[in-house]
């Protein structure tokens, strides 16, 4: 990864009780390490976003996504990850 | 720090607005690769291309997974053939688009663009070569891509190359009539060509790119429409400053995407075509951002105004978001490829000479239309010299791609099927030019300090 090894994770989908714990769970148990963590909840449905850093980590980027979708289908919800940049040089010069 | 609207915007603009890299295409220059032995020159053309090219697909992917942005199209653009080819037997020129098509399947790219040849002021041998060529080429292959260049403002219009280009596309239709005469939708024809635009069918790597370089094209019609929509009684200038906005967030992606692909490939980056390129795809359709702004349907009157303040305005945004801007940059107007305009036309609402005006205003030209078979070579020659001769008065690039369709006729409907789209035959004027078009020659070059 180029300048950063900041990662952004999003989680949407139906709110229920273990979602955190299961994202957590992925990120912990790949040495990924979370730095911040924001969540609304619209009606029932929950969008949470985390920021996370990845400098640390066992795995790369593709491959912690594979691992965060399958936590994803395991708890109905739809959880990506991506590269922090994508966002940063969207709304910052 | 990032706020939660911002990421919560970009993550809707990917998935509900189709915001993705219409394209990264790398250009290739064949220079090296001239030899006099034709089996050593197609040898040597596969191999630089495939060498260069080898990790494009790769790549992208990883960017595509990694940014969460998808990456539509991989495609390579290589030195225009004609250049590359000199003094070969006109037989070989068939053998040459087999391997850029061999070349293109095996690095796994859907499009490769160069068989081309730039004749604004006059041919070569070789030009004259390669465009009697063009037909079997593209009937005989499958990524293949060919332009032509007929005029600059600097030297006029080759009239004699427009009535040539007239004939290659009803053959070219002809080669391709079993699939509604496809292989015109793989072919070109300029005025003003840029050397480093990334979008096909007319992508090719012009003689003052470097070695290889890596050249972005954008899209995002349905996020600007979106915006417009959001904004349904602000007035014209902060409806302009809303698209720029917009365009340069789009456009970020690109400088982004671009910049990483590059450094990965170990190559330059070259630019960011600022372009708004619809698909067919529901929503991505830049005939749906002029009727948001209130043009009932796309072609009524307004329509011309309409499209001149988006595409300023999106190149405002976008060439604050990007340190290198080229290729095109404007808004494209193919009429098959974008679901409003194919819709707009149905419809009545929009014919030929409202959208040869709308092109005066906006990127490229008369773009994926598909005329009655049985328009002649002159009629088609004719219509070329019209839209060719708006660029080089107003000194941009216009371009034209027409397809007569053998066996349909006005009304009919053709389907190209995937990024091609589907269009109504389109209705052409009865009366012709044939006695102004078999005139040749080669019209002057403008004066430009006069310029009303």
């Amino acid at each position: 990864m180029t300048s950063s090894n900041r990662i952004i994770v999003t989680v949407l989908g139906r709110d229920r009780v273990g979602i955190i714990a299961g994202v957590a769970q992925v990120l912990a148990e790949n040495q990924v390490n979370i730095l911040d963590i924001s969540q609304t909840i619209l009606q029932e449905f929950l969008a949470m976003i985390m920021v996370a850093d990845m400098r640390a980590s066992k795995v790369d980027l593709s491959t912690l996504k594979e691992l965060l979708a399958a936590k994803g289908r395991e708890l109905n919800v739809r959880i990506d990850a991506q590269h922090e940049e994508a966002f940063l040089y969207m709304h910052r010069i | 720090m990032l706020g939660l609207d911002e990421i919560i915007q970009t993550i809707r603009m990917i998935q509900d607005e189709n915001l993705d890299i219409r394209t990264i295409t790398m250009g290739i220059s064949l220079c090296d690769c001239v030899d006099p032995d034709p089996d050593t020159l197609c040898r040597k053309i596969y191999d630089k291309i495939t060498g260069q090219a080898g990790r494009l697909v790769e790549v992208g992917g990883q960017i595509e997974r990694e940014y969460g942005i998808p990456i539509v199209n991989k495609r390579i653009a290589v030195t225009p053939l004609a250049l590359v080819a000199g003094g070969q037997d006109p037989e070989i020129y068939l053998a040459l688009g087999r391997t850029l098509d061999r070349a293109a399947r095996d690095v796994g790219v859907n499009f490769i663009g160069g068989f081309s040849a730039l004749v604004h002021k006059g041919f070569t041998q070789s030009d004259r070569a390669l465009i009697e060529a063009i037909p079997a080429v593209l009937a005989g292959t499958e990524r293949v891509c060919a332009s032509v260049n007929v005029a600059t403002t600097k030297a006029g219009i080759n009239m004699d190359a427009v009535y040539l280009m007239g004939r290659v596309i009803k053959k070219t239709a002809a080669r391709t009539a079993d699939r509604d005469g496809i292989g015109c939708a793989k072919l070109v024809v300029f005025a003003n060509a840029p050397e480093d635009n990334p979008f096909m069918a007319g992508a090719f790597h012009g003689v003052g790119e470097p070695e290889c370089v890596l050249n972005v094209g954008v899209s995002g019609p349905g996020v600007v429409k979106n915006a417009v929509t959001r904004l349904p009684d602000a007035d014209l200038g902060t409806l302009a400053e809303q698209v720029k906005k917009m365009a340069f967030k789009v456009t970020r992606m690109g400088e982004l995407v671009g910049r990483e692909a590059a450094r990965r490939l170990g190559v330059p980056f070259g630019i960011v075509d600022l372009s708004l390129a619809p698909t067919p795809a529901v929503g991505d359709s830049v005939a749906e951002i002029i009727e948001a702004m209130g043009v009932e349907v796309c072609g009524a009157p307004g329509t011309t105004a309409a499209l001149a303040l988006l595409n300023d305005a999106v190149k405002k945004g976008g060439a604050m978001a990007s340190s290198y801007v080229g290729g095109l940059s404007g808004a494209f107007i193919p009429v098959s490829e974008d679901a409003g305009m194919t819709r707009a036309v149905e419809s009545g609402g929009l014919g030929l000479d409202k959208l040869e005006a709308m092109t005066a205003v906006c990127s490229v030209g008369i773009d994926m239309v598909v005329l009655p078979g049985d328009t002649i070579a002159e009629t088609i020659a004719a219509l070329i010299a019209d839209e060719i001769a708006i660029g080089v008065i107003n000194h941009k690039t216009t371009a034209v791609r027409l397809i007569p369709v053998p066996g349909k006729k006005e009304g009919d409907f053709v389907e190209f099927g995937g990024l091609l789209g589907r269009s109504p035959v389109m209705a052409v004027n009865r009366f012709g030019a044939a006695g102004f078009v078999r005139r040749g020659g080669r019209i002057p070059a403008p004066v430009s300090s006069l310029n009303n």
